[in-house]
């Protein structure tokens, strides 16, 4: 089995490993298969949009968890080629599962923070797998603060699979470095616009996700406990993480239709790291949009509508 | 149940009373075992004469012992949940509110009052454990939003008990905008200089923890409640070792710096109304 394809892409890697050995026969041969080649490169393409347009809930959490799938230095990389990372939290360490740093957007000076994973064993270690302690939260707090000072924008990319759950983080006070991220980006007196650019998981993520705009890559996914989590505990049973999925309702469309998130950013054909350069460009683009709308605002409104924002989630009955 | 307990008429039906603690004449202290005199324990606002171990109490009981007498007035108390998702698990969400609606006779997990503390009048919310393990949905989130707005509005302090497993998996990302949603109102009533007292009673976790419930001004536990952000279960799962005696408990959250104070139940009236008199600048309260 092909580790880059998911055990549902299995189609897409059969075709894939033909078109390979087509094009090992045609460098040594006469025949020419040039044709037969470009056949199999369409199907592969007519089966990939295939699969990818029913995909279920929980096959799009495989995708947004990919190993292959841009992380953020990737695309604050592609989107900001001078961007310059700042370091530690000033009280204890630096949390290498967020990163965060000045660079520039749309020719504006932007606080870039987001949540870093691993592409290597060795990185995921070193990245805790995303998985922030309070460190990580109050150096995002403390950049964001630095952010205001300056009335520099702030934009966030989230992926995680939530904050981490260990003895030092208990003892350090996570709840408190995710609460009091949450208070201050309510009414940090600067824009923010967020991104799931893969798994936005429960406070870990939240805790850079308080913004004016939020928006999901196409494959991402967002919610307040991972399926494995909700089915084990309301299920009594992880094998159920696809019911979970499912009835947690936490893919982008699902959010859309909701109206928890503003906008979905297309990925391309088979998802974002078959093509991390295009994804990066739709992504900027979406980024640049908003960033566009918000700073025209002065700061006041820009926290009215920040407040009127945060104050109508929720669905409930009253009388 | 001993021959003598059941002799004893089993219930003494009191209107709306929640069943934290077990009605009945006699209760058993579930940390020193001890057998107390149900009014003893009502009058020590239960917690045991023996051992002085909290006991969980109901959110409205709560409030009761808390709030000056005939002095409280509630807010949103209209608010019930709706199920968005139409969540189904082992059991249907609809059918679960049901069931906890009838169990705590509450429409969710948060009751918010105003009323006098010593004569001050304050806003005051408690968590109903017994409702869903007190978790935060969109009914928790709005009715302590509306509690916060309105001790901003009135210029009067806030003072939130929690008792709480988190956010409410069934609201899924509902549930967890709320502790968005808590802490943003909590930003505002903090920029018009209310203060905002957080009470933290056992157990207090997850999405509750780690939004409006550590964002106190000032942050108090009640003696020996579970505090934190990760569930013991999971945190041993996580690191593969047995976690220290006293983990995560209101102690050792003092002595990590997340606490202001621990205070006994029974002096939480006084020192609330103390503290709140100093910060409002107000002259020492009668006792």
């Amino acid at each position: 089995m092909d580790l880059k394809f998911l055990d549902f892409e299995q189609p897409i890697a059969e075709l894939e490993a033909k078109i390979d050995e087509l094009r090992f026969v045609g460098d040594d041969s006469e025949v020419n298969i040039g044709e037969e080649i470009e056949r199999l490169k369409t199907k592969s393409r007519t089966l990939t949009k295939s699969i990818f347009s029913g995909l279920k809930p929980w096959q799009i959490a495989q995708v947004a968890r990919h190993p292959l799938r841009p992380y953020t230095l990737d695309y604050i990389g592609a989107i900001s080629p001078d961007f310059q990372e700042l370091h530690g939290d000033r009280m204890y360490a630096d949390d290498p599962a967020i990163v965060g740093g000045l660079g520039r957007l749309d020719g504006r000076t932007v606080m870039f923070i987001g949540n870093q994973k691993g592409h290597d064993t060795k990185e995921r270690v070193l990245r805790n797998y995303g998985m922030s302690k309070p460190e990580g939260y109050r150096k995002a707090l403390r950049l964001m603060r630095m952010a205001e000072r300056f009335h520099v924008p702030v934009v966030t990319l989230i992926d995680t699979p939530g904050a981490y759950p260990g003895i030092g983080a208990e003892e350090r006070g996570q709840s408190e470095a995710i609460a009091r991220n949450l208070f201050t980006m309510a009414r940090l007196r600067t824009p923010i616009v967020s991104a799931v650019i893969g798994e936005g998981g429960s406070g870990g993520a939240l805790a850079i996700g308080v913004a004016d705009r939020v928006l999901m890559l196409e494959y991402a996914v967002y919610s307040v406990i991972s399926p494995e989590g909700c089915a084990s505990i309301l299920w009594k049973s992880a094998d159920k993480a696809s019911a979970a999925a499912e009835a947690m309702g936490m893919t982008a469309e699902r959010l859309l239709e909701l109206k928890l998130i503003d906008e979905i950013v297309p990925e391309p054909l088979g998802s974002a790291h078959r093509d991390p350069a295009a994804t990066a460009q739709t992504l900027q683009n979406a980024l640049v949009t908003h960033l566009r709308e918000l700073v025209a605002l002065s700061t006041d409104e820009l926290l009215a509508q920040r407040a009127s924002r945060l104050a109508a989630m929720g669905a409930f009955r009253d009388g | 149940m001993s021959w003598f307990e059941k002799l004893m008429p089993s219930r003494i039906k009191t209107e709306r009373r929640t069943r934290s603690v077990p009605e009945g004449i006699w209760l058993k202290c579930n940390q020193c075992g001890a057998q107390l005199y149900r009014a003893e324990v009502e009058r020590s606002l239960f917690v045991c004469p023996k051992c002085a171990h909290h006991m969980r109490v109901g959110a409205r009981e709560r409030l009761a012992m808390f709030l000056d007498p005939d002095s409280e007035r509630e807010i949103g108390e209209r608010l019930a949940p709706t199920d968005p998702l139409k969540f189904k698990d082992s059991k249907r969400y609809r059918d679960r509110v049901t069931q906890a609606q009838k169990d705590t006779g509450e429409l969710d997990a948060l009751v918010s009052m105003t009323g006098k503390l010593k004569g001050q009048p304050i806003v005051a919310c408690a968590f109903e454990f017994g409702f869903m393990g007190g978790s935060m949905g969109s009914v928790v989130g709005e009715k302590f939003s509306r509690a916060a707005r309105y001790a901003r509005e009135n210029r009067m302090p806030l003072i939130c008990f929690s008792a709480s497993g988190g956010a409410r998996m069934q609201e899924a990302l509902f549930s967890l905008m709320q502790m968005a949603k808590t802490s943003a109102a909590l930003a505002e009533l903090a920029e018009a200089g209310i203060p905002y007292v957080s009470v933290l009673t056992d157990p207090t976790t997850g999405g509750v923890s780690a939004s409006l419930a550590m964002l106190g001004d000032i942050n108090i536990g009640e003696p020996n409640a579970l505090i934190g952000f990760a569930g013991p279960r999971v945190i041993e799962q996580t690191v593969g070792e047995t976690l220290p005696e006293g983990f995560q408990r209101s102690e050792f959250l003092l002595e990590h710096g997340a606490l202001d104070l621990i205070i006994d139940r029974r002096n939480l009236r006084d020192e609330i109304a103390a503290l709140l008199a100093k910060l409002m600048k107000q002259p020492r309260p009668a006792d």
